[in-house]
């Protein structure tokens, strides 16, 4: 099982899009797919979201990957907000308790203006 | 109702998939909602992944063989490995309000089933049994 990632740059920052399953064996690719984007957009950028809603499975490596991200955010500076989570993405962030942790909005659209 | 299922899978993370896709209509079999047998995925599935990291320490060449019985309102999943030993008084899930990498499958374990219980009295390896009767 493969995980697709793409990302584009938007106005705030960049939109990362994950599709498929985020286990042990697909998170080191997000992790990479990340820190392309943080290359790419040094410390010169907003905002990073993170569209989940096509995301099938995400395990708690998953989650490593996206705490990870959030403290590489935190230290840039950069605001990271996840997009439209899928059923079993919020299902694994109810039982590790991390909906207060993250900032959670259900569209792109909302993400983008409350900046 | 009553059946019994064994699946022997290698010890690399790219099968994993396998193992949730087998377990997933053997678990709404067993008569769990959709929602209570995502989590008992994730949680067999987290079992898996502290097997090859911690057991196989990422061997990726060696097996996880999973015996699955399934019963009306029960399943019962025992994950048996020949790695490294668990020492059983030092796996404790990681407190949820230090947000940090790691550390949260054994919590998934201990939230979604009934019964966690290593066994290391095989020689080598370790048996791990994982119980869940529908409330």
């Amino acid at each position: 099982m493969k995980v697709e990632i793409s990302s584009e740059k938007v106005e705030a920052g960049f939109l990362m899009r994950l599709k498929g399953d985020v286990d042990m064996n697909t998170s080191p690719d997000v992790r990479g797919g990340l820190s392309d984007v943080f290359k790419q957009g040094g410390s010169g950028f907003k905002a990073l979201f993170i569209d989940m809603s096509q995301v099938r499975y995400m395990d708690s490596s998953g989650i490593a990957t996206l705490i990870e991200a959030m403290q590489t955010c935190m230290k840039q500076g950069v605001r990271l907000r996840l997009v439209d989570l899928s059923p079993p993405v919020r299902d694994v962030f109810e039982l590790a308790r991390l909906a207060a942790v993250f900032e959670i909005f259900p569209s792109f659209s909302e993400a983008a203006t409350k900046l | 109702m009553s059946g019994l299922i064994v699946l022997s899978v290698p010890s690399h993370p790219k099968y994993l998939y396998v193992i949730r896709s087998t377990l997933y209509p053997l678990v709404l079999d067993a008569g769990f909602g959709k929602k209570e047998a995502s989590k008992i995925i994730l949680a067999v599935d987290e079992a898996c992944s502290n097997i090859i990291k911690y057991a196989y320490e990422g061997d990726h060449a060696k097996t996880i063989t999973l015996t699955v019985t399934v019963d009306a309102g029960r399943i019962a999943i025992q994950l048996k490995d020949a790695g490294k030993q668990v020492d059983v008084s030092t796996i404790a899930p990681r407190k949820l309000d230090e947000v940090r990498p790691g550390g949260l499958g054994t919590h998934f374990m201990g939230t979604v089933f009934d019964t966690v219980e290593y066994d290391t009295t095989q020689g080598t390896g370790t048996v791990l049994t994982l119980v869940k009767e529908k409330k």
